[in-house]
């Protein structure tokens, strides 16, 4: 196995404050990378520079040997990422929020369709294709963003949040989804949460961020037996190494954007 | 597994070594171009499909144009108050009037965009491999085609109050061209301000400052000669103007005598918000 992310020494700054101080890790082909911290840790400021949406301060990423700020174009296409937020098109149906993808991708008729098909067996919304996506419940639209990020059949699979504000049913079965994809597609998934069970339970192996740092990296049995003591958590990891209990705050605009969302979705 | 049609092209290391090169080739001026056309055309079916969907925002549009046309317009065509030649008040504005009411519908257009920002679709269009340029072209013409149906109602509202317009095939056509663009035109700089402001708040403050002087300071209701010379050389920069203008001219004079310098305005406006739009469009998601 080879690594397929590697990054080294990143840092982000906005302004004096350093989002994200000189990480580094390295992710493997095939396996599912857990990203965990509190909000505010910088986890989805680690994401957004590694899928191209903003530049590193210093350090360096490469995705699949490529330089990931020289070959923006080019990653590009190796990913699929699925945003913290819901961010299916409401005002459209799945079906037509899974088209404007494949057409966007270039895709000829023929293969859109047969790609379409495919991916509305694989998640299970065949039967709610053509409902518009405001009567789709939370886990749906997950399903749904989950299905519009493997149109192009990415090599990595980037999930920011994937279960926040979802109930505990769908939030299992997004993690059985993408698990399944990368066991049936050799994918590789980099995935952020600050569940640290679901983390614990998905992820072969782990990072543990706090205020801008890696605190822990491992497999979640390394990191537990390091803690030498029976039946301990992750999250009980995360408190030692921190010496915080973990407080999912948030800041005032993210409240409001996980409230809104709730308010479109409920 | 092995049968399965993603596995073989989704592990590098499984990947046909001309797939492989393939996607891993960095892409050219005309990959780019090319690109560019077909993510404007798809962007642009996206708008049209949510219009599809939801067209009430069309019929609540029609109410503003009408009021301004029955009211203001019968009532000045009778006062006489205003110079405009050899063509009654009514017909004088009814231009002004489709200028004005695309002018509206496509300078709140860019709220759509921190919206979309909000909801996390924006960044999902980011990291696709489609240039950022399609985009910002592409909601331009779906603001286009709002205007255009709002031009096909306005059209209707003239026929109905007996409003003397050339119906001619060139006065149509140029003057459903002058909407597209003119549309175009405010909607990015909408976007524009959109990506400078981030917040719907601050948007929707400036929109509401732009519009009236933007109107008011051009000659979409009074001729430029009657205006005192400080407000007539502000509408002379006033890209309305030339929107209003070329569709007084194709509608209502039957020829445009400064149809060169008002397209070559109004294109370079366009130009100029576009790439401005299209090089700062994902700084609104930081």
């Amino acid at each position: 196995m080879s690594n397929i992310i590697e990054v080294e020494n990143l840092e982000k700054c906005f302004g004096e404050h350093a989002a994200v101080d000189r990480i580094n890790f390295s992710i493997e082909e095939g396996e599912c990378f857990g990203l965990l911290g509190p909000n505010g840790a910088g986890k989805t400021t680690t994401i957004r520079m590694l899928i191209t949406l903003i530049s590193a301060t210093s350090g360096s990423m490469s995705i699949a040997g490529l330089d990931v700020q020289h070959n923006k174009a080019i990653v590009r296409r190796l990913l699929g990422y699925v945003p913290q937020s819901l961010s299916a098109d409401a005002s459209l149906t799945g079906y037509e929020n899974l088209l404007i993808i494949a057409k966007l991708l270039g895709l000829s008729a023929q293969e859109r369709k047969r790609r379409i098909e495919e991916v509305l067996e694989i998640l299970n919304l065949k039967y709610a294709a053509h409902q518009m996506v405001q009567t789709y419940s939370g886990g749906m639209v997950r399903r749904l963003e989950i299905g519009q990020a493997i149109l192009n059949r990415p090599h990595i699979l980037i999930l920011d949040e994937p279960t926040v504000g979802l109930d505990p049913t769908a939030r299992r079965s997004v993690w059985e989804t993408v698990d399944a994809l990368r066991r049936k597609f050799q994918m590789t998934l980099l995935i952020t949460t600050h569940y640290m069970e679901e983390a614990d339970n998905y992820c072969q192996r782990v990072a543990i961020m706090d205020h801008g740092r890696i605190v822990a990296i491992g497999t979640p049995a390394e990191l537990k037996a390091g803690l030498n003591e029976p039946g301990a958590t992750l999250e009980d990891v995360f408190t030692s190494v921190t010496g915080n209990t973990l407080e999912s705050g948030g800041s005032f605009r993210e409240v409001k954007q996980l409230r809104r969302r709730a308010r479109r979705f409920n | 597994m092995k049968s399965n049609s993603f596995v073989d092209v989704l592990a590098v290391s499984t990947k046909p070594a001309e797939e492989l090169a393939e996607l891993l080739r960095p892409p050219t001026l005309k990959d780019w171009f090319l690109g560019y056309l077909h993510g404007v055309w798809v962007v642009t079916e996206i708008e049209i499909r949510k219009l599809r969907h939801d067209p009430f925002e069309l019929v609540t549009r029609v109410v503003q144009p009408a009021l301004w046309l029955v009211v203001f317009g019968e009532a000045f065509s009778r006062l006489r108050a205003i110079p405009t030649g050899n063509v009654n008040y009514l017909t004088f504005m009814t231009p002004g009037i489709l200028a004005q009411s695309l002018m509206f519908i496509s300078i709140f257009f860019g709220i759509s965009i921190i919206w979309e920002r909000d909801a996390g679709i924006l960044q999902k269009f980011l990291v696709m491999p489609v240039p950022r340029a399609s985009f910002i072209t592409g909601k331009g013409l779906g603001a286009g085609v709002r205007a255009l149906c709002q031009a096909v109602v306005i059209f209707g509202l003239a026929l109905l109050l007996g409003v003397q317009l050339k119906w001619s095939v060139v006065g149509i056509v140029g003057s459903l061209l002058t909407v597209l663009v003119g549309s175009s035109f405010f909607s990015i700089l909408s976007m524009l301000i959109a990506i400078t402001v981030k917040t719907r708040e601050r948007f929707m403050g400036i929109g509401q400052v732009l519009t009236m002087p933007l109107f008011f300071a051009s000659n979409a209701i009074y001729p430029l000669a009657i205006m005192p010379d400080w407000l007539r050389v502000v509408a002379q920069v006033n890209p309305l103007s030339y929107v209003v203008d070329l569709l007084r001219g194709y509608l209502v004079y039957g020829s445009v005598p400064n149809a060169l310098l008002d397209w070559t305005v109004l294109l370079i406006a366009v130009v100029i918000v576009q790439t401005i739009a299209s090089l700062t469009y994902q700084t609104i998601v930081l």
